[in-house]
């Protein structure tokens, strides 16, 4: 069932990185837009002289709310409850997907607008309401982009990152009812959108949003985004149902201070976003005159239970870890097969899943574990920490295994070892000779060392190693 | 002082210049080094790789090769930073060894070449050196010390990631051999040798780049090299 999951990997990370790195104009296109983002981010990072203290607080309550998930719950079901919403729980997306049909279908509307969600990409819920007839309609833009070129997000925050101003005026001239804009300037396409969701959001009878935070205490949901398209889909449609992954809780309303201001700069490089909409259940004569809460597990309850996996489970999306992390930056994020690319969603998909489920085993070697995706989390996850743990847990092919463990067996005794090392040094005397012209590596190896000499030339062993040099010069 | 050497599996039988290299340094400055010949690998290659047991026997067994020793020092950035999260052993990096133990900057060396150096990732983000390797390598007699650009990145090594994602390995090193080679240096330093044949290997297919050099062998450079 969770094959069709879009948080599941159709194919190996190195095939789909292939192909895609084959694309020079996305190349260039990631390789601008990350750079530009990163920068920023740095900037007004640099600003906030106590980030440090920020991440540390905001990565403990993160794990406050990880180990006392259930009783947090209980505690928002109540808060909410009594704030005038309906609270639902899906244990899967499959459940999540039946909830929201349903709910949709008793207000007898045929169309739904929504807020940019990554708990409702993760359960494929688009895909899910158009085949029970009914029509989603994205209504941040980069989301409605990629909506209507029939395409998957590439990033979690920029999710048409992949696009540029030429390919998105065709697509709205081929897709977007109504629109006549010759030009391609930002601003006319920004107009055109805003034209065409204006009369979406007017008629608009159901509106369906995720949460970036909901609070346990009081029952509010908040969320956080930059274009207003949020806004009006938080006030205008009479039924509103928010799908949010359990783990987004915060005790206290007072936490939510240190992650407004992680998430903006975090993600966008922006001191503050434009909209922060917070709202406690219904209000009569203002906003939705139904709210209904469903509340997503899809695997984050087992995450809970892994002692150092679930440190997965604080991420707040806000993408910076995509922006910095080299391989995201080369691959994009198709490559990952999942609505959550890049390092967060190496260590997230496989672990929401199962590392069997389709590809996602693959995922987590998607790294050179350098380290820079662990510097910018706001909630101080610690990303290649997890990849190696999932590595260690995950499977791994029999013939990398019986390697491993006859190296290791070498490795463990110093004689083995030594006598190794002058086997090696012996056997690749002729090699060392032919390559002695060009520098002593080896421009071409047979398999599995192909996968190296393909792209670099590799190093011969020494003449003499450093044990025998040390025997010669110190122990004689 | 005594110290003792941890040269690494991967410099023992590929690289011995840097082992040799660190050893010259430390007795030039006066010290007596040794080398536990226990030693092998500190299990990083296995960990890193997924496979936690042998790790564990690798760690252990290193932990013992080097037991009773006070100061330990390796000349590669990643293999300290797997023994220092895994093992309680006092191991420095040498340049943490040189700036940070014994107070040194000058080690005496001469190096007349233009160099540019790499701060591999271990290095940066995990050691946390800073900027000790240029330290010492601005203390070197003749040496002309270029910035590289974008420097903090990722050469693309990651150990079996250069096998298993060969592609975008191989699209990270060809961005840091463009850097290096924008340069004009002689020589690209690093402080980890697995990096540098990554890299190296890289720059053997560039031309006009710059050779790849262990930056332990730089400080006991003591002329021109030949």
């Amino acid at each position: 069932m969770s094959r069709e999951l879009p948080i599941v990997a159709g194919e190996a990370f190195a095939e789909a990185a292939r192909r895609e790195l084959g694309d020079a104009q996305l190349r260039a296109n990631l390789g601008r837009a990350t750079r530009t983002i990163r920068d920023k981010r740095a900037r007004v990072v640099a600003e906030v002289p106590d980030w440090e203290a920020l991440r540390d607080r905001a990565a403990a309550v993160k794990d406050d709310v990880i180990a006392r998930l259930p009783k947090l719950l209980t505690q928002f079901e109540q808060a909410v409850t009594a704030a005038g919403a309906t609270v639902h729980h899906a244990r899967d997306a499959a459940q999540a997907n039946a909830i929201v049909t349903e709910l949709v279908r008793a207000e007898q509307a045929d169309q739904v607008v929504k807020i940019k969600s990554m708990a409702t990409q993760e359960i494929g819920l688009n895909e899910a309401l158009e085949a029970a007839g009914i029509t989603p309609i994205e209504t941040d833009l980069a989301e409605l982009i990629v909506q209507l070129a029939d395409d998957t997000p590439s990033h979690i925050l920029v999710p048409a990152i992949h696009y540029n101003r030429s390919q998105i005026r065709e697509l709205f001239a081929r897709r977007m009812p109504g629109f006549t804009a010759a030009s391609d300037e930002p601003a006319v396409l920004a107009g055109a959108a805003r034209e065409y969701l204006r009369r979406t959001f007017l008629a608009a009878k159901v509106a369906v949003c995720g949460a970036n935070f909901a609070v346990a205490e009081t029952g509010s949901l908040v969320i956080v985004e930059s274009e207003g398209n949020g806004r009006m889909c938080l006030t205008l449609p009479e039924t509103l149902i928010a799908v949010v992954g359990v783990e987004k809780l915060l005790p206290r309303f007072a936490d939510l201070g240190d992650f407004l201001r992680l998430l903006p700069r975090s993600s966008t490089g922006e001191r503050m976003n434009p909209y922060t909409s917070i709202f406690t259940g219904v209000t009569p004569g203002d906003g939705p005159r139904r709210l209904h809460v469903v509340l997503l597990d899809n695997g984050r309850t087992t995450v809970a239970q892994d002692p150092v996996g679930r440190a997965a489970l604080r991420c707040i999306r806000c993408s910076a870890c995509l922006n910095v992390c080299p391989v995201y930056e080369r691959a994009g994020g198709h490559a990952y097969g999942s609505v959550y690319p890049g390092p967060i969603g190496a260590i997230l998909s496989p672990q929401l899943t199962g590392q069997d489920a389709g590809f996602n085993r693959t995922l987590p070697y998607a790294s050179t574990l350098c380290g820079a995706c662990y510097d910018v989390c706001p909630v101080k996850i610690n990303i290649p920490e997890i990849l190696i743990h999932l590595r260690q847990t995950g499977p791994k092919p029999a013939a990398e295994r019986a390697a491993m463990a006859s190296l290791s067996w070498v490795m463990r005794d110093r004689r083995r070892w030594r006598l190794a090392l002058r086997a090696a040094r012996t056997g690749s005397a002729p090699l060392r000779a032919l390559t002695r012209r060009r520098g002593g590596t080896l421009h071409r190896a047979p398999w599995p060392l192909s996968a190296w000499t393909r792209h670099r030339d590799a190093p011969l062993p020494a003449a003499e190693t450093f044990r025998d040099w040390w025997r010669r010069t110190h122990e004689s | 002082m005594r110290i003792a050497l941890f040269v690494t599996c991967l410099n023992d039988a590929l690289f011995p210049r840097a082992g040799i290299a660190t050893v010259t340094v430390l007795e030039r400055l006066g010290h007596t080094v040794s080398f536990p010949q226990a030693q092998s690998c500190c299990g990083q290659m296995h960990a890193n790789t997924g496979y936690a047991a042998p790790a564990r026997t690798l760690e252990r067994l290193t932990e013992q090769a080097f037991a009773g020793h006070d100061v330990i020092v390796s000349p590669s950035g990643s293999c300290v930073a797997h023994l220092r999260a895994h093992t309680s052993l006092p191991v420095y990096e040498l340049s943490e060894l040189l700036i940070d133990v014994l107070g040194v900057t000058d080690v005496g060396a001469t190096f007349p070449h233009r160099v540019t150096y790499h701060p591999t990732c271990h290095g940066l983000r995990v050691l946390r050196l800073a900027d000790r390797p240029e330290t010492l390598l601005r203390a070197v007699r003749g040496l002309e010390l270029i910035d590289l650009p974008e420097a903090d990145q990722c050469c693309g090594f990651g150990g079996t990631f250069a096998l298993k994602n060969s592609d975008v390995s191989a699209a990270m090193v060809t961005d840091k051999c463009r850097n290096a080679t924008a340069t004009g240096a002689d020589y690209l330093a690093a402080a980890d040798n697995s990096c540098l044949s990554h890299i190296g290997g890289a720059l053997a297919r560039h031309p006009a780049a710059p050779t790849p050099i262990h930056y332990a062998e730089i400080l006991a450079s003591t002329g021109p090299a030949s």
